[in-house]
């Protein structure tokens, strides 16, 4: 079946499944949103109880999102990998930091004989929430603004920056991405837990925050999305390979996909009205429409930066040395078979949505703090 | 390739990736069994409905989440440090080694992380059955994705299935099933997984047995034992059987780690198996003074290990660094000569000015591909590696593979004979034996991975190549950042157990 498709074919419908499990990941973390709203949301340690063993149910998820994210980026576009890892170190290193200390605090934050006290692994927390998310959206915000690496014939990249990545977070494009991400994640974190907790004053303080922190990401998209409209860009000439710099590329790259301009109105739209929806009437779906709001915007924008002869990771250093989807890929052999193995991909999330339809069932409230399950409770 | 290799940083990219990985198999084996035993304890609930296997389930449990919490966090650092430490690694042979990594995250992880969620807070959420299977489904999503990560590593250790293309310069992709059942796959899956079980079961004995040392919660320790010393014994004889099959297969297609393993310079017929041994640690490859101080050595058990049949012929370090013509085994120096030929020739075909050039440049690339790896080695001797670490690694695990089956055996006779409450030396031994449990698991590692130095894919593509552009001072920091959170972590953990193990379970 897709063995018969062409190396480009297949280049594309990869780019389309790394950009959806990123997409993904993006929604997933509401859990990182809600970690960073933390000290906002919870006044007294059993409120933060709750908060924590709500986001504790889905961290999981948005960690494995993450791993599979990297693994599928490692399996069909090699070269982003090797290129963009062990040239951007510090970049990787430090978002790598922030989701290991994320991984332990969970479990070890209220358990006796843990070290370092509860309070630690609430900052760590915090910092995976706050420092991560914006590192993870400095680092796609290169997607657009490009990085300093080479590429010799041998296919083999050397970065030509000292700071090793950390650079990119200097770039005012990059930057607003990753507050844009960061203001994102809480709007979808207090929508969560306005979903996922019972219990009055921290909804209260959710849907205001929900809000609240729409409004702190709406200059952010405004000033990506007029860069976006008005900035050169790298373009491909697929028939010599070439790369050049051109005025207005990615409205170009709209212009000539109406599909992602759709998904991209309709992604702000969903996630603009889950925030009213949220914070002005009390329903609790907001985080059904910002949710899948979310996934459709983040397509747009993998969209953009790769499709169109576009090179998704464009280096200012050395424009030939860009990668696209057809220079970075895996191999005409590699990416069937891998196509065959994503094909999984529709079970898995069949089965997490049926397991998260029985657990959320019986929504959380403090009737979790009485009998036998609560010693085993975050 | 690359003209000049910074041995320093490839040295302490090796460390942090060894630090790492041996962080990781802490926590990752005691996974693996543990999660199997849970399941076995709850199923045991569900069958007779006896409260008691409940409570022993639950306790096991919340042990279980302090160790699976560190698995997961050193399993991510594993995964992006071939891409920040082996950036070129990670091109090279990203084509094939992605793949299994993408298939672990689709196939194994979600199945983790969504029913870890259910066995830990579903409880009362949702029904008896539906538990006993969340239960059920994390054994089999963690021991699935060991599958896929120990293929990758069984294809590091014998490259099947691809082939290398001048074009991209890496190797790329033949045939998947070629690489998902190569004998080094499955052998190092069925050798780990089986291990994990063992450790999961000497983890439950031990802390058992020391229950029953305080004559604490002593039905609930001995109800623990039976299980967990059936359930070891077995595994017991499979990881015997499987470590067996891997000697084989190292014979195979990796005969210099299986001479480092038995210390073996020059190579015999019926050789013989070192029982016990010291190394002279002057000895050089190429030397014709005995490589051992003092050794006990059992004549012709190495070549039925490696061979299965008397009379054959197991080579030494020495025959496969030198060559041995007459039993027609090339030597290093010459591989290396092909190797460099090759590199040659792939760098003319690169630099061809026109298509004539080109031909003639892969056709010399053609002829000498096969040792292209070899190219990159500065002398034969440098294909030899750490023999004393991987011969007393390799030692001591077997030692105490051994030793492990007479402490389940142990157990169970003295249940039997209903004595084991008074058998205090013995619960002493087996309160003991769980430190040497992960001395196995780490010795073993070192077998697999110092023994197949220097090359991080087998005869292919030697570990100075694969690297990252760093400085040593870059990988420095990052390998003392990684130690200290390490440290940190590894007492947190050990002290959250021991507390939790020092409360017991309810009665």
């Amino acid at each position: 079946m897709f063995g018969q498709l062409a190396h480009s074919q297949l280049q594309e419908l990869w780019w389309i499944v790394v950009s959806l499990v990123g997409s993904l990941f993006v929604f997933m973390t509401f859990v990182q949103g809600g970690q960073s709203l933390l000290g906002t949301l919870a006044k007294t340690d059993r409120q933060k109880s709750l908060i924590l063993n709500s986001l504790g149910r889905k961290w999981e998820l948005t960690y494995t999102t993450l791993v599979l994210f990297g693994g599928a980026f490692f399996a069909a576009f090699p070269k982003f990998y090797a290129t963009s890892f062990g040239g951007a170190y510090w970049v990787w290193i430090l978002i790598l930091f922030t989701f290991t200390l994320q991984a332990v605090s969970y479990e070890f934050r209220r358990k006796e004989g843990n070290l370092l006290g509860p309070r630690v692994y609430e900052t760590f927390l915090f910092i995976n929430g706050a420092l991560g998310i914006l590192l993870i959206g400095a680092a796609v915000g290169t997607f657009f603004t490009g990085s300093h690496f080479q590429i010799n014939v041998f296919n083999l990249g050397s970065w030509k920056h000292p700071l090793r990545g950390l650079e990119a977070a200097m770039v005012p494009f990059n930057l607003a991405m990753g507050l844009l991400l960061v203001f994102l994640s809480r709007t979808l974190g207090a929508m969560y837990l306005v979903n996922n907790i019972r219990h009055a004053a921290i909804e209260k303080k959710s849907r205001a925050a929900a809000f609240r922190n729409f409004l702190y990401l709406v200059p952010f998209l405004l000033y990506i999305l007029y860069s976006l409209l008005t900035m050169q860009g790298f373009a491909l000439d697929p028939a010599t390979g070439a790369i050049s710099l051109e005025k207005g590329k990615y409205f170009a790259n709209l212009m000539a996909m109406p599909v992602v301009m759709l998904l991209l109105i309709a992604g702000i739209l969903l996630i603009a009205t889950g925030a009213v929806v949220t914070g002005y009437t009390n329903k609790r779906l907001g985080i059904w429409l910002a949710g899948p709001g979310t996934v459709c915007t983040c397509l747009a924008l993998f969209f953009l930066a790769g499709f169109n002869n576009t090179p998704f990771y464009p280096s200012v250093f050395d424009p030939q040395s860009s990668l696209t989807i057809y220079n970075a890929s895996s191999s005409h052999y590699t990416l069937t078979a891998m196509a065959y193995i994503a094909l999984a991909v529709p079970f898995v999330l069949a089965y997490i949505a049926w397991v998260w339809r029985i657990m959320d069932r019986k929504k959380l409230d403090v009737s979790e703090f009485e009998g036998e399950a609560a010693k085993e409770l975050y | 390739v690359l003209e000049q290799i910074d041995w320093s940083q490839v040295n302490w990219a090796r460390g942090q990736f060894a630090l790492t990985a041996m962080f990781h198999w802490i926590f990752v084996p005691l996974t693996l069994g543990l999660s199997f035993l849970l399941a076995f304890f709850e199923s045991l609930y569900v069958k007779t409905g006896n409260e008691t296997w409940k409570r022993i389930t639950k306790f096991w449990m919340s042990l279980f989440a302090v160790n699976f919490t560190i698995g997961i966090a050193t399993g991510l650092i594993l995964e992006f440090e071939f891409g920040t430490n082996w950036a070129n690694y990670s091109w090279m042979v990203g084509d094939i080694f992605g793949a299994p990594l993408a298939a672990e995250g689709i196939f194994a992880f979600f199945i983790e992380a969504t029913f870890f969620a259910v066995m830990f807070f579903g409880w009362n959420r949702v029904s008896k059955g539906f538990h006993l299977f969340s239960t059920w489904m994390v054994a089999i999503g963690s021991n699935l994705s060991a599958l896929w990560i120990l293929v990758a590593n069984g294809w590091m250790q014998y490259p099947v299935g691809m082939a290398f293309n001048p074009e991209t310069a890496r190797f790329e992709m033949e045939n998947f099933w070629q690489v998902l059942f190569s004998p080094t796959a499955i052998g190092k899956f069925t050798h780990a997984t089986s291990s994990g079980f063992l450790l999961g079961s000497l983890f439950v004995v031990s802390i058992s047995a020391w229950f029953l040392l305080k004559k604490r919660h002593t039905d609930m320790a001995k109800k623990s034992m039976v299980v967990a010393s059936v359930f070891g014994l077995l595994a017991s004889a499979f990881v015997i059987f499987t470590g067996d099959e891997a000697a084989y297969t190292s014979a195979r297609v990796q005969p210099m780690k299986l001479a480092a393993m038995e210390g073996l310079y020059k190579g015999e017929t019926n050789a013989g198996l070192v029982m016990l041994g010291i190394l002279d640690p002057t000895h050089l490859p190429g030397e014709d003074d005995d490589p051992f101080l003092f050794d006990v050595k059992i004549p012709g058990v190495l070549t039925l290990l490696a061979n299965r049949e008397l009379g054959t012929f197991v080579p030494g370090v020495d025959d496969i660094v030198y060559g041995n013509e007459a039993l027609g085994i090339m030597s290093t120096r010459d591989k290396i000569n092909q190797g460099r030929a090759a590199i040659k020739a792939l760098g003319e075909f690169k630099n061809a000015l026109n298509e004539a050039q080109a031909r003639v440049a892969l056709n010399e690339f053609n002829k000498y591909k096969e040792f292209l790896g070899y190219g990159y080695l500065t002398s034969p001797e440098q294909a030899v590696p750490p023999v004393g670490l991987t011969f007393y690694s390799f030692h001591i695990m077997v030692m105490l593979g051994f030793l492990f089956p007479v402490i389940f055996l142990g157990v169970l006779f003295f249940l039997f004979r209903k004595t084991l409450e008074k058998q205090t030396w013995f619960l002493r031994v087996a309160v003991l034996s769980l430190p040497l449990g992960y001395v196995a698991q780490e010795t073993g590692w070192i077998v697999a991975e110092v023994g197949r130095q220097p090359w991080a894919i087998q005869g292919l593509l030697p570990v100075g190549v694969a690297i990252s552009d760093l400085t040593t001072g870059t990988v420095q920091l990052t390998f003392f950042m990684f130690l200290t959170l390490f440290t940190v972590l590894l007492i947190a953990g050990i002290r959250i157990m021991t507390r939790q193990i020092a409360l017991g379970p309810e009665e």
